[in-house]
C-alpha cells in the first residue's frame, strides 16, 4: 500500500470522538444542568412570590395553580374528555398536515428546481401565494371543510408545505454540476440522476426544513382548532380563554411545546439516520445550533 | 480510431478556434497550454457535455451528439458522491448501466483492489485524504472500460508525492487497455512523462500550436524518467513553444488588471 494511504486512514469513528470535543472547549455538564435548573427555580419562585404581593394571579396565574390545572387534567380529565384524546387528535391533525405536506413540497421543490422552464412559468405565482397570509386560511377551511379534523390537516398542510418546498427546490438547484456531469458519463439516465444525485444531495437542505415545519404543523393543528372544533388542545386553549382561566392557557402551551420537544428529537434521529455520510464535523456544528 | 478534433465556440468568449488534432487508439496524448486557453473546454466537446459551436468532434469516425458509448472522464474536482461509500462509488458505472447491485459490488471491489484501496470499501469520501478520493475517482471512471480517457488536472490539487504514485498508478491501470488518453495539465513533467505525445496550445482563442513526439520506453517510472537526458530534452522543446504562450497570456493579463 502506498504511504500516503497509510498515513491518512485513522480509524473513523476514534476521529469523531476526538476531534470534536478538542474544537470547542466545553464547560463540564453537571455545571451547566445545575445553572439551568437554578434560573428555571429563580423565574418560577420569582413569579409564584410576585402573585402573592403586586401581580395579579387572575390576569397572570401563578406556577402552583398551572401545575394544578395539569394534574387536573391528567387525572380527572377536561371538560372535553381525557387529556390523552385532546393531545392524540392534535397529534394526528399534525402528523397527517406534515406528512402530505411535506410530501408534496419535497416532490414540487425537487421538480420545479430541476425544471428550468416550469419554475420560470411558476415563479410569480409561487411569490405571491407565500406572501398570503397563510394563517388566515383556517377560516376559509372550516367553511370548506366543517369542524372535523380535515380542516385542521388542511391548514397544517398549507404551512408545511411552502417551508419544505422552498428548502427542496434551492437544495435541487444547488446541486453540484459535476456531480450530475459525472453520473451522465457513467452511464446514468436522467431517472437514475434525479434519485442517485438530485435527491441525496438536497437531503440535508430537505432535513434541516423538516424540523421547522413539525413546529409549523403543530401550529396549523392547533389554529385550526381554535377557529372552530370539537375536540384538540387548541379547542382547550380557546376555551380557557373564553373563560377567562389564565392557568388553562398556560398548561395548554406547556403540553404543546412538550410535544413539539419530542417531535424535534425524534427528527433529529432521523437526520443522524439518514445523514450518517456527513463529516462529524458538521453535524457538532448542528448540535450547538439548538 | 480516430478522433479528429476541429471546432469553433464562437459565443461571448471564443474558447478555441479551429483546433484540431487527432488522438489514435491506444495513444496517451497530453494537452498544454497558458491558463485559460479552452483545454477543458475541448474535453468537455469530446464528452458531448458541451455542443462544438463550429466544427465536430469525430469518435469512431462518427460526429459527437451526445456522450460516446464506453468513455471516461475524470474531473479536476472531485466527483466523488459523499453520500456513498467507496464500494458503493466505484459501483455506480456498472449501477447505471443496468448491472444488478450483487454484479456491480463484485466488480467494484476487484477495482478498488487495483487502485490499492482494499479495506476502505466502507469508508465515505469525507474519511478518505485527497489521494484516495482520486483513486476512488479513477477506480470509478476504469471500471466502465473506457476506450476514450480524457483527463482534466486530474491531479492538480494533490503534493507532489502523491501526485507522482497516481501517475504510475494511472499508467500501470492504463498499459494493455488500448484506451486512447487525452491528458489536460499545466504541469510539464507531469505531461512528458506519461504522454506519448504533447499537444501545445496557443494562447485563447486556442488553436494547436506544436505537436510533441515523446519517444520514451515504456513502462515507464515518473519518479525516474525525468531525470533521463531524452526526457530534457522534450522538457526544453515543449516549454520554448509554450513559453510564448504563457508570455502573451501573462501580458494580456497584466493588461486586464491595469
Amino acid at each position: 500500500m502506498p504511504p500516503e494511504t497509510v498515513a491518512a486512514a485513522p480509524p473513523p469513528v476514534e476521529d469523531a470522538q476526538a476531534s470534536a470535543p478538542a474544537r470547542r472547549r466545553r464547560f463540564p455538564a453537571p455545571k451547566i444542568t445545575v445553572t439551568r435548573v437554578l434560573l428555571v427555580v429563580l423565574w418560577l419562585g420569582s413569579w409564584e412570590a410576585a402573585t402573592a404581593g403586586w401581580l395579579d394571579p387572575f390576569y397572570y396565574s401563578r406556577p402552583s395553580a398551572i401545575w394544578g390545572r395539569l394534574v387536573d387534567w391528567f387525572t380527572k380529565g377536561t371538560a372535553f374528555g381525557s387529556i390523552w384524546e385532546q393531545i392524540g387528535v392534535t397529534l394526528e391533525e399534525a402528523v397527517l398536515g406534515f406528512a402530505a405536506g411535506s410530501l408534496a413540497g419535497i416532490v414540487l421543490g425537487v421538480l420545479l428546481g430541476r425544471g428550468r422552464f416550469i419554475a420560470e412559468v411558476c415563479a410569480p405565482f409561487i411569490k405571491a401565494a407565500n406572501a398570503i397570509p397563510r394563517i388566515v386560511l383556517a377560516s376559509l377551511f372550516v367553511i370548506w371543510f366543517g369542524l372535523g379534523m380535515s380542516s385542521k390537516v388542511a391548514t397544517a398542510v398549507v404551512l408545511v408545505f411552502f417551508a419544505v418546498f422552498f428548502n427542496a427546490f434551492q437544495g435541487a438547484r444547488e446541486v453540484d454540476r459535476t456531480l450530475v456531469d459525472n453520473a451522465r458519463i457513467l452511464g446514468a439516465k436522467p431517472r437514475q440522476i434525479l434519485t442517485s444525485i438530485v435527491l441525496p444531495s438536497a437531503t440535508s437542505w430537505i432535513l434541516a426544513s423538516l424540523h421547522v415545519a413539525f413546529g409549523f404543523a403543530l401550529i396549523g393543528a392547533i389554529v385550526g382548532e381554535y377557529t372552530g372544533a370539537d375536540k384538540g388542545l387548541g379547542l382547550l386553549i380557546n376555551h380557557a380563554q373564553g373563560t377567562f382561566d389564565a392557568a388553562g392557557i398556560y398548561a395548554g402551551m406547556i403540553i404543546i411545546t412538550v410535544v413539539a420537544l419530542l417531535a424535534e428529537w425524534l427528527l433529529t434521529l432521523l437526520e443522524r439516520r439518514l445523514l450518517a455520510w456527513r463529516p462529524p464535523s458538521s453535524s457538532a456544528a448542528a448540535d450547538a445550533q439548538i | 480510431m480516430t478522433k479528429r478534433f476541429r471546432s469553433r465556440d464562437g459565443a461571448a468568449h471564443t474558447a478555441t478556434r479551429d483546433m484540431s488534432f487527432t488522438v489514435r487508439q491506444g495513444e496517451f496524448v497530453s494537452v498544454v497550454g497558458p491558463t485559460g486557453c479552452g483545454k477543458s473546454t475541448s474535453l468537455s466537446m469530446i464528452s458531448g457535455l458541451a455542443q462544438a459551436g463550429e466544427g465536430e468532434v469525430l469518435v469512431h469516425g462518427r460526429p459527437v451528439t451526445g456522450i460516446p458509448d464506453r468513455l471516461g472522464y475524470m474531473f479536476q474536482q472531485d466527483a466523488v458522491l459523499p453520500w456513498r461509500t467507496v464500494l458503493d462509488n466505484v459501483a455506480a458505472g456498472p449501477r447505471y448501466r443496468g448491472a444488478p447491485k450483487r454484479a456491480a459490488r463484485e466488480q467494484a471491489a476487484d477495482w478498488v483492489a487495483r487502485v490499492g484501496l482494499a479495506g476502505f470499501e466502507r469508508y465515505y469520501p469525507h474519511q478518505l485524504s485527497g489521494g484516495m478520493r482520486k483513486r476512488v475517482a479513477l477506480a470509478q471512471t476504469l471500471i466502465n472500460e473506457p476506450s476514450i480517457l480524457l483527463m482534466d488536472e486530474p491531479f492538480g490539487a494533490l503534493d507532489v508525492q502523491t501526485r507522482e504514485h497516481m501517475q504510475d498508478l494511472l499508467l500501470e491501470l492504463w498499459s494493455g487497455t488500448g484506451a486512447a488518453v487525452v491528458f489536460v495539465t499545466h504541469d510539464l513533467t507531469e505531461a512528458i512523462a506519461l504522454a506519448d505525445t504533447v499537444v501545445v496550445m496557443t494562447a485563447a482563442p486556442a488553436t494547436v500550436k506544436d505537436v510533441v513526439r515523446v519517444d520514451l520506453a515504456r513502462p515507464r517510472r515518473v519518479e525516474e524518467i525525468r531525470l533521463e537526458d531524452a526526457f530534457l530534452g522534450v522538457y526544453r522543446r515543449v516549454w520554448d513553444s509554450l513559453r510564448e504562450e504563457v508570455e502573451i497570456t501573462r501580458a494580456r493579463g497584466a493588461r486586464r488588471a491595469a
